[in-house]
């Protein structure tokens, strides 16, 4: 059913209406479109249709066509998931969905602040929300995710310090360390310090001997890791990196920060993240925002390469406007000679976070922490108490994410093989024998119970 | 029951004819911000609590100590919040969006947003076994296999955010190419023209290059002699866009790229204005190595406030082992990420891309084909030439460069008659045109054009929309010359008056966070 009545007009192209057309050519002198085209020569035409696939040109059936692609997906709405390390399950609030999808924010764009007032507003509300979060006083519009906003607080670290290295020193996701290397290799060198074995924490004797070396940008820490640890250590590692002249930045969760402290509070100059998990859903690992936040300093400030909303007042007493803080900083100001660059983000996401974080308040942020830490410790003891199964670093606190060790003959992939054939998906593989396990407030106890009573039939 | 008067006619019911230009005025609510609506213990929607013991690992110094200072409302009072703020933004579905020109503002079809809110696509989890997720692998692997088609590249990466990140991922697999070569401390040079987007040269500054600017000869083209006094041994790569800002098509473009490769560099098409082109001229038949697309102009996702967007690269052969990983590949059964590319620039952004915006183009080329791109294309640059031909009519206008020739798709005016005569510059026109309900662009910086505006129609507006455009400039314009204090003193009808931007500059008084505003203004 892709065939339509011919001839037909395309509900998108309204002055394909013949007529239309050619008076408007006639208007404009024109014999035929072609002659729009003079100026592209013929050894560069395409001198043949492009050779796609057939059109669903009426939207019954292109509903249809997209539709049965889609039904080969297996979502988490139907499945039971284990899945995090880096993209987070949670509860979208049905009115965060209801804002984000109106078209006036959906469809809007680069407007000035006269058009486009709201959205001015609504993001440095979001900057706004996020500061409280991350008690810091100066949060970027979104950058395009979590990755670049690590790259880029590394590199302004790298322009504030003069310095060359960069220590990562809690377990990071292979996938943002490519990113980093990639971003920070023209002007930097990644140090990755192998976190413990046994403990899964931060080497800080390895961090105080690579100081010691000298050049240290930055002292760079999640929390929690990418083994879901939040280090005991995070606050020796800001007296370390400062004791040696360094910038300590942090990337954390911002799921966390009712419970657990922001890196402000143990001495981060720089966080940063993704805000996926605050009301942004999965979408196959498809939509992030990534933050950065300083505090209120020039030079800070003067390092950031994405615009800074800023509120100011306008010739009406008592009315908000918006604009542009130290706009001389971009590249949309001095092309190469700008920070970095900045471009279209992503920050629609960024205003999702801000209503998540409205209708969350302060104390949702800080119940829903306790419920994913509880789940979380829950889980780890449910799991650590099968026989076959090890939970390797369980004496830290964790968030969300936790390492699994299978010590059985079974491989993580194996496993989780047969955990999709009960219909559940099992965590990330790690390695042959670990896997990177996640629950959240989405989890019931009898979820959790029932992951556990799986594996036990699995490992034994 | 209602009596009527007894002294009616149909002539009282009569509804005068509108007037020629629209009597807009925007929303305006005077909403206050969301920190001054905060009602202490309103609740804005309640999680799961705890069905297990709390947990009490966190260690007293990693436990926040005072609750976050969000606000607290009602759910009601934040969804109203938000639709006044809605209310105050201008998306394309609410005007004549050919304002923004270079930006490609186009109809964004809601069809293709009801399928990226299918659980199919919003709760897939990044790292399902690959089973699970054979629908949307195939979205991506053939929408690739559409773009590369349609550039006339070998392979297409839909990994980067948006257009900027693509033209740094091209940045990276010039970089990481030279770098296989063993050339890369030679060639550490990038060249691109004023007026390419200024992201080309941010990322190849950016990604470790040195940058060099061509400027426009004297009928607006990039200057060739200039390119080839450019070229060396330097040189690793030339960074175009064709048509320019300016719209005018280069037709030397195949020499810019004959020179680049003659001196050992890779060519590299910014693709941003592809819309006028579609199924005309393609990427690769003009010789290019590198290319990229951004979806949210050309294929029709929304521009969502600016982002999340989605790019694409595309590239040569050889060219290929330094595309971003994971690739989506397809075995004639299923198919599957391979991460297995030693040679790849690795991650540019998590996982594969943003999905929603590859769902959304997919279906907009799926909804008109190979004759529907190219009528998208032909009607884009019919509507161009129209709205050239409408706006050159109107007082103190010019279309810089090129006299006579015909745009592709957008025009990168010139005010200057009219700043000369009335002393109203572009910005004000801007602003002044707000007041109509519509948006309006002057250009990226420098204004190499003085008292630029540029206009991009696209194949979404009507005639009426053109002509309802043109007329509004061409009010405006009257205004300047005959009440130039009422253009100078907009906005009327907006939202908001006009900000006093000067504090934004200064350490003491930019406010970028409530708790900011709260510290430095209100001294609290």
């Amino acid at each position: 059913m892709t065939g339509v009545r011919e001839p037909f007009v395309h509900p998108y192209i309204p002055n394909a209406v013949p007529a239309i057309k050619q008076a408007m050519l006639a208007e404009v002198g024109a014999a035929d479109i072609e002659e729009f085209y003079a100026d592209v020569p013929e050894s560069i035409r395409l001198h043949r249709p492009l050779d796609l696939p057939a059109p669903m040109r009426s939207e019954a059936a292109l509903a249809r066509h997209v539709g049965g692609l889609l039904r080969r997906n297996v979502s988490t709405r139907d499945t039971l998931s284990f899945l995090g390390a880096g993209v987070y399950q949670h509860h979208v609030p049905a009115v965060v969905d209801e804002v984000v999808n109106r078209s006036e924010f959906l469809t809007a764009y680069a407007g000035e602040p006269y058009e486009d007032h709201g959205r001015f507003q609504a993001l440095w509300e979001y900057q706004s929300l996020m500061g409280e979060l991350l008690e810091m006083d100066v949060v970027t519009v979104p950058v395009y995710d979590g990755y670049q906003a690590a790259g880029t607080g590394l590199r302004m670290a790298g322009r504030i310090t003069g310095a060359r290295r960069l220590l990562i020193t809690t377990a990071i996701d292979p996938g943002k360390l490519s990113k980093i290397q990639d971003y920070v290799a023209p002007v930097h060198d990644v140090i990755v310090l192998p976190v413990s074995p046994d403990t899964g924490l931060a080497d800080l004797d390895a961090v105080r001997t690579e100081l010691a070396a000298g050049d240290v940008a930055a002292v760079y820490a999640e929390a929690p890791s990418a083994l879901g640890i939040i280090d005991p250590a995070l606050p020796s590692l800001s007296r370390l990196a400062h004791e040696a002249g360094a910038l300590y930045v942090v990337g954390c969760n911002p799921m966390s920060l009712g419970v657990v402290a922001p890196p402000a509070a143990y001495g981060a100059d720089i966080a940063c993240g993704d805000v996926q998990p605050l009301g942004l859903h999965m979408s196959f690992g498809g939509l992030n925002a990534g933050f950065i936040a300083t505090r209120d300093e020039e030079r800070f400030v003067a390092e950031f390469p994405s615009r800074l909303f800023g509120v100011v007042p306008t010739e009406v007493e008592g009315e908000y406007g918006f604009g542009d803080v130290a706009y001389e900083r971009t590249s949309f100001a001095l092309r190469e000679e700008g920070k970095e660059w900045v471009g279209t983000a992503a920050a629609l996401n960024g205003i999702t976070a801000g209503v998540y974080l409205a209708v969350m308040g302060p104390q949702g942020m800080r119940e829903i922490g306790e419920t994913i830490m509880a789940n979380t410790r829950y889980a780890m003891e449910r799991l650590a108490a099968l026989p076959g199964i090890e939970v390797p670093y369980a004496a830290a606190a964790h968030f969300a994410d936790f390492a699994v060790r299978f010590t059985g003959a079974a491989s993580t992939q194996e496993i989780n093989d047969a955990l999709l054939e009960r219909g559940i998906f099992g965590g990330a593989a790690l390695s042959e024998t670990d896997a990177l396990y996640c629950v959240t407030e989405v989890h019931s106890k009898d979820d959790i119970d029932h992951l556990a009573a799986t594996l036990k039939e699995l490992v034994k | 029951m209602r009596t009527a008067p007894v002294s009616v006619s149909p002539a009282d019911a009569r509804i005068a004819a509108k007037p020629p230009l629209r009597r807009f005025h925007q929303a305006s609510w005077d909403e206050p911000l969301l920190f001054e609506l905060s009602s202490p213990g309103e609740r804005g929607v309640l999680v799961p609590g705890p069905q297990v013991p709390l947990d009490d690992s966190l260690p007293a110094g990693l436990r926040r100590q005072d609750p976050p200072g969000l606000p607290e409302l009602s759910q009601l009072h934040v969804l109203r919040h938000y639709l006044r703020l809605s209310q105050e933004n201008l998306g394309v579905d609410l005007n004549i969006d050919v304002g923004q020109g270079t930006c490609t503002m186009k109809y964004s079809p809601k069809i293709n947003d009801q399928f990226v809110r299918d659980p199919g696509v919003a709760e897939l989890h990044p790292l399902q076994d690959e089973r699970t997720v054979q629908g949307v692998l195939e979205i991506i692997y053939r929408l690739e296999r559409m773009l590369a088609e349609i550039s006339g590249m070998d392979r297409v990466s839909l990994q980067p955010g948006a257009g900027s990140a693509a033209i740094y991922t091209n940045v990276a697999m010039i970089r990481a190419y030279f770098a296989a070569c063993g050339e890369l401390e030679q060639r550490d040079e990038v060249i691109t023209t004023i007026f390419s987007h200024p992201s080309n040269a941010a990322c190849a500054k950016t990604a470790g290059f040195k940058v060099i600017t061509l400027y426009p000869d004297a009928d607006g083209y990039p200057d060739l002699e200039a390119l080839k006094a450019a070229v060396g041994p330097r040189t690793a790569a030339l960074l175009i866009t064709n048509p320019e800002d300016t719209g005018i098509f280069n037709p030397r473009i195949e020499e810019f790229v004959r020179v680049v490769h003659e001196a050992g560099g890779l060519a590299c098409y910014d693709q941003a204005n592809a819309n006028g082109i579609l199924g005309i001229t393609r990427a690769r038949d003009a010789g290019f190595d590198l290319c990229h697309f951004n979806l949210h102009k050309t294929f029709s996702t929304p521009h969502a406030c600016g982002g999340p967007a989605a790019g694409a690269c595309g590239v040569s052969e050889a060219l290929a082992p330094y595309l971003p990983r994971p690739t989506v590949e397809f075995d004639g059964g299923s198919y599957w990420l391979n991460d297995d590319r030693p040679a790849s620039v690795g991650k540019i952004r998590p996982f594969y891309g943003v999905i929603p915006n590859l769902v959304r183009a997919y279906a907009w080329i799926m909804s008109l084909g190979a004759e529907g791109l190219r009528e998208v294309a032909e009607i884009a640059v019919l509507n161009n030439n129209y709205l050239m031909k409408k706006v050159l009519e109107i007082r103190g206008v010019s279309a810089p460069y090129a006299e006579g020739r015909r745009r592709i798709e957008q025009v990168r005016y010139s005010w200057a008659e009219l700043a000369e005569d009335t002393g109203v510059h572009s910005e004000d026109i801007g602003v002044r045109a707000a007041d109509f309900g519509t948006h309006y662009w002057t250009s990226h910086h420098p204004f190499v054009v003085p008292e630029p505006m540029t206009l991009e129609p696209t194949e979404s507006y009507s005639r009426a929309d053109l002509d309802e455009y043109a007329a509004i400039l061409a009010e405006v314009a009257r205004e300047a010359y005959e009440d130039a204090e009422v253009v100078r003193t907009a906005p009327h009808n907006s939202t908001v008056h006009r900000v006093r931007p000067d504090t934004l500059d200064s350490p003491e008084t930019w406010a970028v966070t409530w708790r900011a505003y709260r510290r430095k203004i209100l001294g609290e």
